[in-house]
């Protein structure tokens, strides 16, 4: 039973997908922000991938310095406003906040800090200052959140930047793959066009490097590299019949919807496959989009899903059915989709085996793959001496971020296999730092 | 049963609360509004030969969520004719014969006063206020606390105003003099038959930061104002206590005023000697329904405390404010936390650490935030417990079994108290207290 009828116009469609996390208005953060404690050595500040500091941040939305606000947070995070709505502050800084042990509701830091930091856009504050020239230059290749976050810092460091950007837009999964409830794509643009009309880095869209002469030409022309291309397309299943049509990967499903809105195509009955926190996107999304059925499979129990407990039910509450303990094992259909045959699974001696006497058809319309991306392995085979993890995750120093290249930089979902767009921000900053470190010593 | 009607020298009322000369008073739509609401007792806006206003008359300090925690105003007496407020004070009194309806007044020559004094008497009410407290406008025109700065003079007025009246007459002091008692015992001396204080205490709640003015700002320019509310409450009390520990000044009864809405606050008023209360900021705030509060909280305490009349506690924390010679040197408390209770803000700690005597630790585990006592440090200043924003987390647990007792003045009389700059008898001497470099580590 769909709880959403299918959108036909842009207003119906954000109607349907309405902000989790609206702005907040002014007496709204003001209230909200005279709750705060005023921590010493305050555990939200830890709990944040970024560090920034909250209870300053906070205290400054309290006392009308929300410019100053605005500072302490794009000091840490340069992604500091989409992280504001985006993050799952649940398990970050808001699951930290002490009011947690008091069962009192935690103070709302991200819903705070996008206030803070959208204010300050909204009002073209110039809050940054471009570093000294130090005549050196910096490529950065991909300009999602990990890119632009090391372009901004490097420019504050006096460093000349240019980003090389496969799409037509920057900050990549931000605008392209988080589910359109959490950020709209114009408030993702906004502050990227906030931060480059300050510190003035250039990104050449269009631009995918996928050569190695490219490689060896960026190498000639720069002082170093970074690393920002995340992950790849959807995984492959090696699934029978997983060419048919209406078989589609979660990421370009979700591109797809985030471009092309209520325009997208989705049918009367979707299946969704996998556990994590983009199947759950893409199985609320589905149901948003006015799907009459949508089915999250997972072939282990619920207890063991990897996705947030919160977006598991996120999707519930949108009228999404669950199918647990069930592994796919065909799509059937002529031609094109109409079902996917699954086989009941166990544990046996701590072991997920399949039980083929119980197999059985779920029909739908289309097929969502959320099995996880595939990673950028042939693209890291063209940089001479990079080492690669066996989870294909590029290998960096924990603190400069700089790959066994010496001349290259990497960080964001290319380093830790898929995380957040805070740790991406976080990455990019250190990076930056790190290759200043490394070039003026 | 309980019976909270009161009769303040004469003059008679429901109960002890009152409206104090303001803006609810302004006429006898809001007093019968206000007789209506439960008020036992209104003292009318200060009449006297009417004055022209500024527009742009408040301003306010707000703390934290608080809005108008302080509040000033530049207003000067009654607007209205005088005949006006003549003719609404007898229908007032015609509705309201039992409740107490007090003319308060201000003009500057002797026979004003006698005619003024004359024509409310004819209207009906049942006494007289007399205003020497408005700190603004007014004392620039030599009255107001113009009077009540001067004790002579105020002694003078106060006998002219007794020359005619037939009706018990209060004296409103200022709390704008440094010794309280001497404009009190003046108005004493001078025959009033009681006394009500404080009025505004001169005060610039905040400037605006583009015009430089303060506030309230009238076409770029401002006055000093009259600061009242919650956040003179304390200065009240203490002026209060001064008087009624009096032993000349307490014969005669005092109204209390400064800060008052809540019940606690009346009953704080009564326990340090008032016999009626008057409110102006809370009702100005939230209007004349709070009385509800204020009437059930007060015999909620009587009931519980087993008392009929207010007069059964009035006084009754008096004898236990003494001076700090008088006061048990040998009393000794301590800070327990309560770790269940604690939700790790550290506030304690810093404020311990930075602010008071180094009597806190944080435990070694950076996981576990729960601060512990250092016991032989702690001096039992109370601020751990006053910055706690838990409930009941910190309490601070007697130590002393109570056999011993010797005062300042005891030990003085024994010639047991330090003398030297460097005498041994020093009350810190052998106390902890880190080293000075510590602070670097
Ligand atoms: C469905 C989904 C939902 C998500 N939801 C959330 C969420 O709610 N909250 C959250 O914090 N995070 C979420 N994430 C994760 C988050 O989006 C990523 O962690 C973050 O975007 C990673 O940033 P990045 O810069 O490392 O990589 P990306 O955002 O992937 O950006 C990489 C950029 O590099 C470009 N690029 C790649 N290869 C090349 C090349 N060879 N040449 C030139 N350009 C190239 C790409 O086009 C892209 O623009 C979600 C992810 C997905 C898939
Ligand atoms: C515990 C305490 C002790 C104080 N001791 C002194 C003192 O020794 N000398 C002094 O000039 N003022 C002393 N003051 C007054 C303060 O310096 C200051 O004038 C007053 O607290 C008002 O400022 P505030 O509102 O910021 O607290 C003391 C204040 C406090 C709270
Ligand atoms: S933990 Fe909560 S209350 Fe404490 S500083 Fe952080 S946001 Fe404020
Ligand atoms: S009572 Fe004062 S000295 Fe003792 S622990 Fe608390 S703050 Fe420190
Ligand atoms: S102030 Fe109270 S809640 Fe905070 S750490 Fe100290 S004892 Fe715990």
């Amino acid at each position: 039973m769909a709880e959403y009828k299918k959108p036909t116009s842009e207003k119906e469609f954000q109607k349907n997908f309405k902000q989790k996390k609206p702005l907040m208005n002014a007496t709204e953060a003001y209230y909200e922000a005279s709750r705060c404690l005023f921590c010493y050595d305050a555990p939200c500040i830890q709990a944040c991938p970024t560090h920034i500091d909250i209870p300053l941040f906070i205290k400054q939305i309290h006392t009308d310095n929300v410019t100053g606000s605005a500072k302490t947070i794009f000091d840490a995070n340069w992604i500091g406003n989409a992280c504001g709505v985006v993050c799952p502050t649940g398990v970050l800084c808001e699951g930290a906040c002490v009011y947690n042990h008091q069962d009192v509701p935690p103070i709302q830091i991200g819903r705070l800090q996008n206030y803070a930091t959208n204010t300050t856009i909204e009002a073209q504050k110039d809050i940054f200052k471009i570093g000294k020239s130090n005549g050196k230059k910096i490529a950065i290749i991909g300009a999602g959140p990990a890119g632009i976050a090391c372009a901004c810092e490097a420019r504050t460091l006096g460093y000349e930047v240019d980003i090389f950007e496969a799409k037509d837009k920057p900050s990549g999964l931000t605008v392209h793959g988080i589910a359109p409830y959490k950020i709209t794509n114009e408030e993702v643009l906004k502050e990227i066009k906030y931060l480059q009309d300050q510190l003035k880095f250039d990104i050449k869209y269009n631009s995918a490097i996928t050569s190695k002469e490219q490689l060896q030409k960026i190498e000639k022309e720069y002082d170093a590299i970074f690393l920002g291309v995340g992950l790849g397309k959807t995984a492959t299943l090696s699934l029978e019949g997983e060419d048919k049509k209406g078989v589609v990967g979660a990421v370009e499903f979700i591109e797809e919807l985030r471009m092309k809105h209520h325009k997208t195509n989705v049918p009367k009955k979707v299946v969704v496959i996998g556990g994590g926190n983009t199947a759950m996107d893409a199985a609320s999304e589905a149901a948003r989009m006015g799907a009459r059925k949508t089915v999250l499979a997972y072939r282990r129990s619920k207890e063991e899903m990897g996705a947030y407990g919160f977006e598991y039910d996120l999707a519930i509450s949108a009228g999404v059915d669950s199918l647990f303990n069930a592994t796919p094992i065909a799509i059937v259909g002529n031609g094109k989709v109409e079902g996917v045959k699954f086989a009941k699974t166990e544990i046996i001696e701590g072991k997920l085996q399949t039980n083929m006497n119980n197999v059985f058809i779920v029909r739908c319309d289309m097929v969502i793959k959320a099995t996880g991306q595939a990673k950028q392995g042939s693209f890291y085979q063209l940089i001479d001496d990079l080492e690669i993890d066996t989870k294909t995750r590029i290998v960096v120093n924990e603190e400069t971020f700089q790959t066994s290249n010496k001349k290259y930089f990497a960080g964001g979902d290319a380093i830790n296999g898929g995380a957040e767009v805070v740790n991406a921000a976080y990455d990019g900053k250190m990076a930056a730092q790190g290759i200043n470190q490394w070039l003026l010593k | 049963m309980i019976d909270l009607s009161v009769n303040f020298a004469g003059i008679k009322a429901p109960n002890p609360f009152w409206l104090a000369s303001a803006p609810p008073t302004n006429s006898g739509y809001q007093i019968m509004k206000a007789f209506e609401a439960g008020w036992g007792g209104a003292v009318w806006k200060t009449l006297g030969v009417p004055v022209v206003n500024v527009s742009s008359r408040y301003g306010s300090v707000n703390y934290r969520n608080t809005r108008m925690m302080g509040f000033n105003n530049i207003e000067l007496i009654t607007d209205r004719p005088l005949a006006d407020n003549l003719r609404e004070i007898e229908e007032v009194k015609k509705y309201f014969p039992d409740h107490a309806v007090i003319a308060s007044l201000m003009v500057e020559s002797k026979k004003e006063w006698h005619q003024i004094i004359k024509d409310v008497e004819n209207a009906g009410a049942d006494g007289i206020e007399l205003n020497f407290g408005c700190p603004h406008g007014m004392c620039e025109r030599g009255m107001g606390s113009a009077v009540g700065q001067e004790p002579e003079v105020l002694k003078t007025i106060v006998e002219w105003v007794k020359e005619a009246a037939t009706i018990p007459v209060i004296t409103k002091l200022s709390p704008n003099i440094s010794h309280i008692v001497d404009p009190g015992l003046a108005a004493v001396q001078g025959g009033t038959d009681s006394i009500s204080l404080i009025n505004t205490i001169k005060s610039i709640v905040g400037i605006d930061l583009d015009s430089y003015a303060p506030y309230p700002i009238v076409d770029g320019k401002s006055t000093n104002g009259g600061y009242c509310g919650p956040a003179v409450k304390p200065i009240a009390m203490n002026m209060l206590k001064d008087l009624a520990q009096h032993p000349e000044i307490s014969k005669v009864p005092i109204s209390g005023i400064g800060g008052i809405e809540t019940w606690r606050d009346v009953v704080e008023f009564i326990l340090l000697g008032a016999t009626s209360v008057q409110v102006c900021t809370a009702v100005m705030h939230y209007g004349f329904g709070i009385v509800r509060e204020m009437e059930t909280g007060l015999r909620q305490f009587m009931e519980e405390k087993n008392y009929k009349t207010i007069y059964d506690f009035a006084g009754k924390a008096l004898p236990n404010i003494t001076e700090w010679k008088h006061l048990n040197l040998k009393h000794k408390v301590v800070a327990e936390i309560n770790a269940d209770k604690c939700i790790g803000c550290d506030l304690c700690y810093i404020a311990c650490d930075d602010g008071a005597h180094q009597a806190i630790s944080l435990p070694k585990e950076a996981e576990n935030r729960i601060p512990s006592i250092i016991e032989e440090n702690c001096v039992g200043c109370n601020l751990c417990a006053l910055v706690c924003p838990v409930e009941d987390c910190i309490t601070m647990v007697k130590k002393d079994d109570g056999t011993e007792h010797i005062t300042w003045h005891e030990r003085t009389m024994n010639n047991d108290v330090p003398t030297t700059f460097d005498d041994d008898r020093a009350g810190g001497k052998g106390h902890f207290v880190p080293k000075p470099t510590d602070a670097l580590k």
